[in-house]
């Protein structure tokens, strides 16, 4: 039986977050693995088309520090998010602060911290990964969430929109 | 974001954010209905419906229809439409980004990734 991935699913449980939901069909050592891991995470953490990231550096401990910087492959602007470990259950349970490091792009975002809860689940060798961002006040959420509105994501989002078809067929 | 956008997104989320709200719309999105008629699959009172009805209302979602005896309430598309806008762009990030990380997970199994996988015949 195959089993279909669904897209994630975001929601807004209150005013100051967004949880986002997907599924995985890999176990969820693995996939913790993928979110833990430097030279993982690199692979496949990258937001828009046109955007690389050059700096991954996780210290995955509780009170170890981590810092993620992305570089836009035209123009060389950079922009980043950095921050602290509060919890690490492995492989059930990440919980950290995340900053905005504006980098070269700038502007936009708010400067306090929000706090990210990743847990992961395993059903019959599917993972399910939920992501619950506070982002500490209803602005700041609201900013963050309105970053995504940009022509690059349109364009990720048709692209998505045409990857659809082959991935639930 | 503008402002008036971003007072009907609050007033359209506080709208979503209940169960019973989210059914009515979903009957709603086939077609309006009376109250009687909403209330019908619910185990609810018509005043209980009637009280979700008017938060979907404030919030723009529903409005009431022109007929007096009915008073059929319909869904307006536009806050909905806002709304999932919203989150939908959002969501295109993260899902670029974990369709990357599913054909990761399929790499380190050893599955060739389904986007990849051409058919072969024999």
């Amino acid at each position: 039986m195959a089993m279909t991935i669904e897209k994630a699913h975001v929601t807004t449980p209150s005013d100051r977050e967004v949880k986002v939901t997907r599924s995985f069909r890999a176990p969820r050592e693995l996939v913790y693995k993928a979110y833990t891991e430097p030279q993982l995470v690199q692979r496949w953490l990258l937001g828009p088309p046109g955007w690389s990231m050059p700096v991954c550096e996780m210290d995955v401990r509780v009170g170890g520090r981590y810092r993620w910087r992305w570089r836009n492959d035209q123009d060389g602007s950079e922009f980043g998010f950095a921050g602290t470990f509060r919890e690490v259950q492995a492989p059930s349970r990440l919980v950290h602060t995340e900053a905005y490091d504006p980098g070269t792009v700038g502007d936009g975002y708010p400067g306090n911290e929000a706090i990210v809860e990743v847990s992961f689940a395993e059903d019959g060798g599917v993972t399910t990964v939920t992501t619950l961002i506070d982002f500490g006040s209803k602005d700041a959420r609201d900013a963050a969430v309105a970053t995504g509105m940009t022509e690059g994501m349109e364009q990720s989002y048709q692209l998505l929109d045409a990857l659809l078809p082959e991935r639930t067929a | 974001m503008d402002s008036s956008v971003s007072s009907r997104l609050d007033a359209a989320f506080l709208a979503l954010a209940d169960p019973t709200r989210r059914a009515i719309l979903a009957r709603l999105a086939r077609g309006e209905a009376s109250v009687a008629e909403l209330s019908a699959p619910f185990a609810m009172s018509q005043p209980a419906i009637s009280k979700h009805l008017k938060v979907l209302e404030r919030a723009g979602l529903i409005s009431v229809g022109q007929e007096a005896q009915r008073r059929p309430r319909r869904i307006e598309g536009k806050p909905l439409a806002e709304v999932s806008a919203w989150l939908d762009r959002y969501r295109a990030i993260w899902d670029a980004n974990f369709d990357r990380l599913d054909a990761l997970l399929m790499d380190l199994q050893g599955q060739p990734s389904r986007r990849r996988r051409t058919r072969k015949k024999r």
